[in-house]
């Protein structure tokens, strides 16, 4: 009886790797088909060769996204930064007002906080634009910080609300016996042991804003726009040719893939937490 | 119990509420605004849309009554059919595939880390690059139809983005009809259940309501038209590829929730049900499965409100004008941005909001619950 499972069992280990070859053919192929067009030379691409390696390897798409999407990344990288860190603060402080410090009806406002994360931000779309464009961001990189910030907090404030109320009450007790006040607390205690969840909100928040769309192409003016409104902009137009779109996605998805593959577990996690609380 | 009792509930309050205020204006408020801009007529007179201080007329319910029974705009009605279609193909596909995935690498196969980066790594990838990717992986005459070349059989020929090809059509006014009979079956099923489970007073009311809605079916919803003509929708074939990318996008986030579940079932539950002589089909049939329930119902409604509002990935796949593409996201984006007509716009999202609500309010009061409970 053993012994035929075990038999089975091999035959069914080879096909297990044949399926998960098979996924990762699925999962692969676009990258390879990225890689290969933004290699050839313009003029090498070709319907019918699609799949081919380039004869000749051209760098110089990539030198050309790299020069023509500078300035975009820039506004990337002062957007995503300022907003990520800023929203992650915010969201410490809340968390740890939500978790250790609740006032009355806390808990009617906190999921009153979460369903902002779930809307639809074409809901709120028009007065937005319109809020923004009269207090004068509306086409700013920093309007977009406030946007994000905003619309990050009820994330991050989930995020670091479940992360502290894994921090035993008794050891905010004592510190309060000890002296210590609302910020003294959260000084000496509960920021230091913060680092793990900062890291977790961080790199989330980070993703999420650098991968945005729908806002960034609503606030922006054209030498303030994110890499994704630059992205869409240049595969969008008719007759493109290929090469400069696949350079451009690979230079808009490294910040965030060189983020994924380093801190896997991290971005895991954040994953994780935006969909399974409790 | 008095509250603030000291100085340090007062101070958390007080950290508290910029937080509270900003997501009050910008997300209650701005909904309310939303809200008013839909009951009005900003934007039907294009010399009032763009005017400094337009001159804006409350209009009622006219926008949303035009949406739904007006001339112009069976293109809303024909993205409320494709986003369902979307959202129904969207979420079995990658909850599928995300299953087999963990499934597999729950098997703990060799290189098992490296597997599980390579199915997860589009997860961290923005849905414009993955729009893009696919745009060019799906070119009539490239990509993904010259596989087939590579194995020595003919080219495919689809038109994967701009097929206007429809299956599955049907009419816009039998839709009240049919709609009626789904939720009343719905409800006559929940009734049934609940009866069996011995919680009588809610299976009398989902009775009741069920008996209500047959009865409105058969007596008024069939012979209601609300369009004065037959229009006939469906699910636009050129759908699929936007469904295909769009799962090779999200599966690892499946995959990973159900390997996180997987992970957290003990190996004696399944030493015991071997011991018991089930099979390995049966293990994962009886004992496995059931246990992950709770995991695809999470996967299900966070999949769907992302397919709900999914904009980004059609906008660089498939561009902005791409009829057979649309959905009421990128509908709302153009009515409003591009055609000024605030106030449809505006009916619009707030539409996709109710629609959003409708999934995403039930899951996190249930969460919620669960959460008090502990």
């Amino acid at each position: 009886m053993r012994h035929t499972r075990s038999q089975r069992g091999f035959s069914w280990r080879w096909f297990m790797y044949l399926l998960l070859v098979l996924g990762t053919l699925f999962f692969l192929l676009p990258v390879y088909l990225v890689l290969v067009t933004a290699l050839k030379e313009p003029a090498a691409i070709m319907l019918d060769t699609t799949w081919q390696l380039p004869k000749v390897w051209n760098w110089g798409s990539f030198v050309q996204a790299w020069v023509s999407f500078l300035p975009k990344l820039k506004n990337s990288f002062v957007l995503t930064i300022t907003a990520s860190i800023l929203s992650a603060m915010l969201g410490s402080l809340n968390g740890y007002v939500l978790s250790k410090w609740p006032f009355p009806g806390a808990n009617v406002v906190f999921p009153l906080m979460l369903f902002g994360m779930f809307i639809p931000y074409q809901s709120v779309l028009i007065p937005l634009f319109s809020f923004i464009k009269s207090i004068g961001l509306y086409g700013t990189i920093w309007g977009l910080v406030v946007v994000h910030v905003v619309y990050g907090l009820p994330i991050t404030t989930l995020i670091f609300r479940n992360y502290y109320v894994e921090v035993p009450d008794a050891l905010v007790e004592a510190t309060k016996i000890d002296g210590a006040g609302f910020f003294g607390i959260y000084r000496s205690v509960i920021f230091p042991l913060s680092m793990p969840g900062f890291v977790v909100v961080i790199i989330w928040q980070f993703t999420q804003i650098w991968n945005e769309f729908l806002f960034a192409v609503t606030l922006s003016k054209p030498d303030t726009q994110p890499i994704t409104v630059a992205l869409a902009q240049l595969s969008g137009g008719e007759a493109v040719k290929w090469n400069l779109p696949m350079a451009g996605a690979l230079l808009a998805a490294l910040p965030t893939l060189m983020v994924y593959i380093v801190f896997g577990r991290y971005f895991i996690r954040g994953l994780l937490a935006g969909s399974i609380k409790g | 119990m008095r509250w603030p009792r000291n100085k340090d509930q007062l101070w958390a309050l007080l950290v508290i509420l910029p937080s509270l205020a900003l997501l009050a204006v910008f997300v209650y408020g701005f909904i309310g605004r939303s809200l008013y801009t839909s009951l009005t007529d900003w934007g039907k007179d294009p010399a009032q849309a763009l005017s400094l201080k337009p001159i804006i007329k409350f209009i009622g319910l006219a926008n949303y009554k035009e949406l739904f029974t007006g001339l112009i705009d069976s293109r809303f009605r024909q993205d409320l059919v494709s986003t369902i279609f979307f959202t129904l193909f969207f979420i079995s596909g990658c909850l599928a595939l995300g299953l087999a995935l963990a499934i597999l690498l729950d098997r703990k196969p060799k290189g098992e880390s490296l597997f599980r980066t390579v199915f997860l790594f589009p997860m961290s990838l923005s849905f414009v690059v993955t729009g893009t990717i696919w745009r060019w992986m799906l070119q009539p005459e490239g990509g993904v139809n010259r596989l087939p070349v590579l194995a020595g059989l003919p080219a495919g020929t689809f038109a994967w983005l701009t097929s206007r090809e429809q299956i599955w059509r049907f009419e816009w006014n039998n839709l009240p009809f049919y709609t009626a009979l789904v939720v009343g079956a719905v409800l006559a099923f929940v009734s049934v259940s609940s009866l069996r489970s011995r919680q009588p007073r809610r299976g009398w009311v989902a009775a009741a309501c069920a008996a209500i809605l047959f009865a409105w079916a058969f007596a008024v919803g069939r012979g209601w038209k609300p369009l004065p003509f037959p229009e006939l929708h469906g699910f636009n074939l050129a759908f699929i590829g936007i469904i295909i990318a769009s799962v090779w996008q999200m599966a690892g986030y499946t995959m990973a929730l159900y390997l996180a579940g997987l992970r957290g079932i003990p190996e004696e539950l399944r030493e015991a049900a071997r011991v018991d002589g089930a099979s390995e089909a049966q293990l994962y049939r009886r004992v496995i499965f059931p246990l992950m329930a709770p995991i695809t119902l999470s996967a299900m409604i966070i999949l769907g409100h992302i397919s709900l509002k999914i904009f980004d990935l059609i906008f660089a796949m498939a561009g902005v004008d791409n009829v057979s593409t649309d959905v009421p996201a990128l509908l709302m984006f153009i009515t409003a941005f591009r055609g000024n007509q605030f106030a449809k716009g505006a009916a619009i999202g707030i539409l996709l909001l109710l629609l959003v609500a409708a999934v995403i309010l039930p899951y996190l009061a249930s969460q919620l619950r669960r959460q008090a409970r502990r």
